[in-house]
């Protein structure tokens, strides 16, 4: 059994009800923060090792002390609970079911970083979890957790929800503030960063969901406590949003000592494949990371037994390894074909892209284009170098990340699923028939000799 | 802190500008060919760029304090210089690269109908297509297409050339009290409109003309009326009414008939001082405007290879700081016989016709 922390009382019923999540000790760590200084929260967050759990895994600590705090300037603190990834839900399942937790989580970093309004930015289609916010925002205010002069502290805090209207940019920090401001959702450039200039020109601080609830058993423990879960500078525990080719999807927790392939197969966590299907491919990290074959998943490049945490996981890099994430673990067996697989993510990103910036804006549509080509038969070989130079004018050259996340698949796929992709342009009626199998990518990598 | 003054180093090329000044502001003082192209900056609309990614540039030293370069390219237009920063554009190759990307991009969906486009000979997407451009495309799809929509008497919007720069966007909101029209639907899909049909009708409104980069947005009384490397640029001026506007304008003539009023534009094409609607549109007559001269065209552009009085070439470097000439795909005097260098458009009385360019041939 690994570690829990953020779904400790997860089997406890009712939990998301005030009443039962006091009883367990809920908001043991505000009254704990609230007699703190400020100052000693961020330091007990940067002593944690906490990283930023929305995909790129920044240090939450370090962000929060970028935040500019000048003169009568009010500041705020955003959550980003714009969960829009495919294959990413661990958000909406702790927003479901945990309410409190999260509340708990805000409140506290709201007091770390002077935030007397908060905002949560919650994705449009998570129209129900809005009303179980809510319904938890006025049971902590009854309860005297939000409000004026909380606690008899002095400080003042109200949080609000806003709903986001459906669209994948609004999950990038500055598209969200310009949404949230009520403007259309366009990333802004940067510099200014939003830790100097975020929401109304006010120094902002944005973060995950998942980060700000692992605020509490951070200052339940304590940061070092915490930093000693887990290994190097994965600290804590991590939520993972399972789907795909699986026995028991869902959202787990893990503390990031485990091996991937214990968590793809013990029975404590995904369950292994249905119907005794061999892996095929993974994408670790929802649908923005590359997408790696079984060979590589479970063992990096180097031979070693590739363990879930941020450093294992994209070990050898976009050569041969992958990313975190967001958490959004898919699992792809046999019968899965990778061609019609990167075509569905393009896509989704040509449909996501704002229209901003002229690379991500027009080289999305062309590669899905392409893609759509290849996945009906219809492809030419030049049409995969093709893909490759498209993707590589993308990443980097555009104003968000969304350009890079739109390449990271197409430009993995290509590099590990080449000859898929050429049987498919090769045997345009037998690829409409049937799937290129597993073929050799659950070979073991021949691993050189090191020095 | 205004008058500090910061080195920076633009294609081994060393500038001193205030504090504050982008690198596309700062290579703009240089001048000539080492200056970025940029399609969607403009120095009279605030928050303008970042968009368009043709100013994209190598930072090769971040600062003197810094001295790291900046992991990815970064569009000049939106990022200020620090002291000791060093910057590549035309000596390096991942700019040129970035660059012949984001033009292939730009031309994707671009319907390429510059023989019935009025922008043509002024479009800022040809200049940078002829610079950077490859030969051919690689886009093998059908081109996106709009259904056409109606903004008025006076402008004429054509969303298939639009490459979604949003300065119209920023000069209505500018220039403008209210908000005229701005940016529909998302992605690919995108387009500049005025919410339901709705007809563009403010004083300062055909400005979004003269900052319109292609032929998205052009003047509905110029339409198809003629090219404009046959009309001649002349400076002129009036007593305009309206407080806002100064009445100092181009005219483009032809003998003595007024074709078309614009704004004055600067070497990099950027309009001087914006007109009112009154000027630009309703006055068409040699003798609403005191004339004051051919217009000094010394930007480099398809319209200044026309060769009228006045025409100033920008400087050319590449050769001193890459070390080699640049190659061109096409010369335009080898083709044309209609732009002989020899031949001074403006002396020529009358429609410049191509009997003109023959005759003087023979002679």
């Amino acid at each position: 059994m690994g570690v829990k922390l953020l779904l400790e009382n997860d089997h406890i019923e009712g939990i998301r009800y005030y009443d039962t999540y006091r009883k367990h000790g809920g908001y043991r760590a505000a009254e704990k923060a609230l007699k703190m200084a400020p100052a000693d929260i961020v330091e007990e967050v940067k002593k944690s090792g906490l990283r930023g759990r929305g995909g790129a895994g920044f240090p939450t600590g370090m962000k929060w002390s970028f935040l500019a705090k000048p003169e009568g300037v009010p500041r705020h603190l955003v959550c980003n609970a714009d969960e829009s990834e495919p294959g990413t839900f661990k958000d909406r399942y702790l927003m479901e079911f945990h309410p409190h937790l999260f509340i708990e989580g805000l409140l506290v970093s709201s007091f770390a970083l002077g935030s007397n309004h908060t905002y949560i930015y919650i994705r449009g289609e998570y129209a129900w979890i809005v009303d179980i916010l809510e319904q938890a925002i006025a049971e902590a205010k009854n309860n005297g957790w939000l409000g004026k002069n909380i606690l008899g502290t002095g400080f003042d805090c109200e949080i609000y929800v806003h709903r986001g209207a459906g669209a994948y940019i609004c999950g990038e920090e500055t598209a969200l503030i310009e949404s949230l401001e009520g403007k259309r959702g366009n990333p802004r450039m940067k510099p200014p960063f939003p830790a100097i200039q975020g929401v109304w020109m006010r120094p902002t601080v944005v973060n995950n969901v998942e980060t700000l609830a692992a605020v509490v058993p951070i200052i339940n423990m304590g940061g070092e406590e915490y930093a000693k879960i887990g290994v190097g500078k994965s600290t804590g525990t991590k939520l993972l949003s399972v789907c795909g080719n699986l026995n028991k999807p869902g959202v787990y927790e893990i503390d990031m000592t485990i091996s991937v392939e214990e968590f793809i197969y013990s029975d404590e966590y995904c369950g292994g494949i249905p119907k005794g299907k061999r892996l095929k491919a993974c994408i670790p990290g929802g649908s923005s990371v590359p997408i790696i074959p079984a060979n590589l998943l479970l063992k990096t490049a180097k031979g070693e037994t590739r363990i879930m945490n941020y450093e294992s996981l994209s070990d050898g890099g976009f050569v041969s390894g992958s990313m975190m994430g967001s958490g959004g673990f898919i699992v792809l067996d046999e019968d899965q074909c990778v061609v019609r697989h990167t075509m569905s993510l393009a896509r989704f990103y040509n449909h996501e892209s704002c229209g901003q910036c002229s690379p991500c804006r027009e080289g999305t549509g062309w590669m899905y284009k392409i893609l759509k080509n290849i996945e009906y038969g219809k492809g030419k070989i030049s049409d995969i170098d093709l893909l490759w130079d498209i993707q590589r004018k993308i990443e980097g050259n555009t104003i968000c990340p969304l350009g890079d996340a739109a390449a990271w698949p197409v430009a993995a796929a290509i590099r590990h699923f080449r000859d898929e992709f050429e049987w498919h342009v090769l045997n345009p009626d037998e690829s409409q028939k049937r799937n290129y199998g597993l073929a050799h990518y659950a070979d073991p990598i021949h691993v050189p000799a090191s020095a | 802190m205004s008058d500090q003054k910061f080195k920076v180093t633009v294609d081994n090329i060393t500038i001193e500008v205030p504090a504050g000044t982008t690198i596309l502001n700062a290579a703009r003082m240089i001048g000539g060919d080492v200056t970025p192209p940029a399609m969607c900056y403009y120095s009279k609309l605030k928050d303008s760029g970042g968009k368009c990614r043709t100013c994209l540039v190598e930072v090769s030293k971040g600062s003197e304090k810094d001295p790291r370069p900046m992991p990815k390219l970064m569009a000049s237009c939106r990022t200020t210089v620090m002291d000791g920063m060093e910057v590549k554009n035309i000596t390096s190759e991942k700019v040129l690269d970035a660059r012949k990307g984001v033009v292939e991009f730009l031309l994707l969906n671009h319907p390429l109908d510059c023989p019935v486009c009025d922008q043509a000979g002024e479009c800022d997407l040809q200049n940078l297509s002829y610079e950077h451009g490859s030969e051919s495309t690689r886009y093998e799809f059908k081109r996106r297409t709009f259904e056409k929509e109606d903004i008025g008497p006076y402008i004429s919007l054509h969303m298939t050339r639009c490459i979604m720069c949003f300065r119209c966007v920023y000069t209505a909101d500018q220039l403008t009290e209210r908000r005229e029209h701005g940016i529909l639907e998302r992605g690919d899909h995108a387009q500049i409109s005025t919410m339901l049909n709705k007809s563009l009708d403010h004083d300062f409104i055909g400005n979004v003309i003269d900052v319109c980069p292609v032929g998205a947005l052009t003047d509905k009384t110029f339409r198809f009326k003629n090219r404009v490397w046959f009309t001649k640029p002349m400076d002129a001026h009036r007593d305009c009414g309206n407080p806002k506007c100064n009445g100092k304008v181009r005219l483009w003539m032809r003998g003595e008939e007024v074709f078309r009023v614009t704004a004055r534009k600067d070497q990099w094409g950027e309009v001087e001082e914006f007109i009112c609607n009154e000027c630009r549109f309703e006055k068409k007559e040699t003798k609403d405007w005191v004339i004051e001269g051919p217009s000094v065209i010394n930007r480099s552009s398809v319209i200044a290879q026309g060769h009228y009085v006045g025409t100033k070439a920008s400087p050319v470097l590449i050769d001193k700081v890459v070390g080699q000439q640049p190659k061109y795909l096409m010369n335009i005097h080898d083709v044309s016989d209609v732009n002989r260098p020899d031949v001074d458009l403006s002396k020529i009385e009358g429609p410049a016709h191509s009997d003109d360019f023959k005759s003087l041939n023979k002679g």
